[in-house]
């Protein structure tokens, strides 16, 4: 068994290896068309698409047996395919171009009407006296394990075709994506443009009925585009990412239903890619919610340090003779913000951490030498803020404080210097506060 | 020399419209829909003028640039720049639509974006190289966002955005410029930037057709105005036009508009 599994997950049998590899540049082009489908906000127009290809899949087998053959030639299936899937296509622009009915109403319609239309043509042509219809029910949920060394040739070389075509294209189809009113401003003929993205979606639905199906092969246009937009904010990054997340889900997912004959690849292929979003999602370094959340965790730890080494700068201000850098009580410096005991406790050891401060008894604090010089740095800059925004943004003197609280964790070195230009008359002693300082007595 | 040239009506479209006019509006309707959103736009732009498009919301400001640009239809009329149609003069104009019409989470850069200048010129297929991007370069340090080159878009403040936008069409070195509300929700200091940018068109003898929205400053900033809503109130030199008549024409009811309006002339 083990064997068995190896054998096929690196490619040893012959017959494998042409259907691995034709299933991964499925992958591949449909991450890179994905990408650009998905940036055009057109993601379930590939879904609509997929599901209008079933009629043509019945009619195709029918006209070829009516012709004579067995209706199996794969080519012949999937033009079929492509015809109705782009007319499909067609009655969703014509309906929403010609009635006020919205984007997703015309394309519930076409997705469910077509399928429906499909489901019954596949009905029909069973009855086909001398007729094998039996396994073109396949295409609805893809099945890997009936494709032969001709098909997936055929399947890998289009899909191949098709990412080349799309990266050639990638200038004048990022300029649609981002901009299509700018586009047509400089001539471009943005609907031919989208007509031949349209095109290269419908090529790889298609040619993905037969491993992945129909119903799942938008995945395989979504999923791995979206993946690889948590990673990267560039635009080359993300095709690459998304190409290689597609190759990704389309190698494990075609090994495995080659292992287990009874799993359908496009089930695989689709978990794997879910499972490759999801940890993307949680861990992408460009969106992703963990270092997001990291972030943020950081700014909120930055932001009380300096509140605690504010206020008890703020506190030594307030004795009396001349600023020295006496113990703090820890009661006063608790009672002069409003933080929470949980908080007021972590900052402390924060800053600890830093070695901005010490205990000096058990009951007060002692600011340390970098940490009195910080203090003194940070008061600064937060009481030019405040007057900065006293004379030159109309703000009330009362509300001054939060706002400055807020803005002088972002402020630069360059800014506190255009603010100390801005007001020359400060020199450069410490400017008082504005506003009375809060009480320290508690 | 013959005596008595025959008079060339025929060859010129309309005896008012000189060839050498940046843009001449003729008889222009737009209808979206059954329902005329302008009507009979009758102008003629001189060259090397700052105008200022104002008129209330739903006034057609955004559809006269877009009717001019070919990206809404005409359903009469014509507009012309430089004396032919807009599709064979585009290398001459340059376009900055209005900020909110991108979506600014898109993943490039601001260079990329401003790169797209550069497009039309390389045609098919070719890729922006390294004198392309220097010379978005060149365009972004004029509108002073060259430290923000390689940031994501969505990075960048609402002001710096519309500079991206701004340094764009000027990577097309156009003669005539249309903007879209090129001063809706920015900072003072990319108001002002704006402002500079503008004068300094106009002083090497481009023209810029902007939206404007603000009456407050549209005596400071252009010397030529267009009042509009559906169909041109008044045209011509700012202080010809900018008038408490005119813009009681122009705004009709809205009251609140109106006091903005007197304060905005007492200003001037």
């Amino acid at each position: 068994m083990f064997e068995t599994i190896t054998d096929i997950l690196f490619l040893k049998d012959h017959n494998t290896r042409v259907v691995v590899i034709s299933v991964m540049l499925l992958g591949v082009s449909s991450g890179i068309i994905g990408a650009f489908l998905l940036l055009r906000k057109r993601s379930l127009m590939g879904d609509v698409l997929s599901h209008a290809t079933l009629p043509g899949i019945g009619l195709a087998f029918a006209l070829m047996v009516a012709m004579g053959g067995t209706g199996k030639s794969l080519p012949g299936l999937l033009l079929g395919a492509a015809v109705s899937g782009a007319a499909g296509l067609l009655l969703m622009l014509a309906i929403r171009s010609t009635t006020r009915l919205r984007d997703d109403v015309a394309m519930g319609f076409v997705l469910s009407v077509f399928f429906g239309l499909g489901v019954a043509v596949l009905g029909m042509v069973q009855k086909i006296p001398g007729a094998n219809a039996a396994g073109l029910e396949s295409f609805i949920y893809g099945k890997t394990a009936s494709m032969v060394f001709q098909d997936a040739a055929l399947i890998g070389g289009v899909a191949l075709v098709v990412s080349v075509v799309a990266v050639l294209f990638k200038k004048e189809f990022t300029l649609i994506c981002f901009d299509d009113g700018y586009a047509t401003s400089q001539g471009w003929p943005v609907v031919l443009l989208d007509i031949a993205m349209l095109a290269l979606v419908t090529i790889v639905t298609v040619i993905g009925l037969q491993a992945v199906g129909l119903i799942l092969i938008i995945a395989f246009l979504i999923i791995p585009a979206a993946a690889a937009r948590f990673w990267t904010h560039r635009l080359d990054y993300m095709l690459l990412l998304a190409a290689l997340i597609g190759a990704l889900s389309g190698w494990l997912g075609a090994s495995f239903s080659g292992i287990f004959s009874d799993l359908p690849a496009g089930a695989i292929i689709v978990l794997v890619a879910a499972a490759i979003f999801i940890i993307s999602m949680f861990f992408g370094t460009a969106r992703g919610v963990v270092p997001r959340l990291r972030d943020q965790a950081r700014l909120k730890r930055r932001i009380g340090r300096q509140h605690l080494l504010r206020a008890a700068y703020e506190i030594l201000e307030q004795q009396p003779g001349p600023l020295a850098n006496v113990p703090v009580d820890r009661a006063s410096l608790f009672a002069h913000r409003s933080w929470s005991p949980r908080e007021f406790r972590r900052f402390l050891a924060h800053a600890r951490a830093e070695d901005h401060l010490e205990t000096a008894t058990p009951d007060a604090i002692r600011l340390s030498e970098s940490g009195f010089g910080e203090a003194a740095r940070m008061t600064r800059n937060h009481r030019l803020w405040e007057l900065y925004l006293i004379r030159h943004a109309d703000v009330a003197p009362s509300h001054v404080d939060r706002d400055a609280d807020m803005v002088e964790h972002i402020l630069g070195a360059d800014l506190v210097r255009q603010l100390e230009d801005e007001l020359g008359d400060i020199g450069n002693h410490l400017p008082e506060s504005p506003h009375a300082v809060q009480p320290a007595a508690l | 020399m013959p005596a008595n040239p025959a008079p060339a009506v025929a060859s010129i479209p309309h005896p008012e419209h000189p060839p050498d006019c940046p843009l001449a509006i003729h008889d222009l309707t737009v209808a979206y829909q059954r329902k005329p959103v302008i009507w009979d736009i009758e102008l003629n732009i001189p060259e090397g003028s700052l105008v200022g498009i104002v008129g209330p919301n739903g006034a057609g400001k955004s559809t006269l640039l877009k009717a001019c640009l070919d990206l809404v239809p005409k359903t009469s009329g014509w507009a012309r720049v430089y004396g032919k149609p807009y599709a064979k003069q585009r290398h001459l104009v340059g376009y900055v639509p209005q900020r909110e019409s991108v979506d600014w989470d898109f993943p490039v850069s601001a260079l990329d974006v401003v790169a797209m200048g550069t497009y039309r010129r390389l045609g098919w297929f070719r890729r922006v190289g390294k004198k392309e991007r220097a010379r978005a370069m060149e365009a972004m340090e004029q509108v002073g966002i060259a430290d923000y080159a390689h940031r994501q878009i969505s990075q960048l403040s609402g002001g710096q955005q519309q500079r991206v936008f701004l340094a764009r069409a000027l990577v097309q070195d156009a003669r005539l410029y249309f903007m879209d509300e090129p001063f809706a929700a920015v900072d003072a200091a990319t108001e002002q930037a704006i402002v500079e940018l503008l004068k300094t068109l106009r002083d090497q003898g481009k023209t810029c057709i902007v939206v404007h929205h603000d009456l407050a400053t549209v005596s400071k900033y252009f010397d030529w105005l267009i009042l509009l809503n559906m169909r041109v109130v008044a045209a011509g030199p700012t202080k010809d036009v900018f008038t408490r008549e005119n813009l009681h024409k122009t705004y009709g009811g809205k009251l609140d508009l109106l006091e903005n309006a007197s304060i905005a002339l007492s200003r001037s």
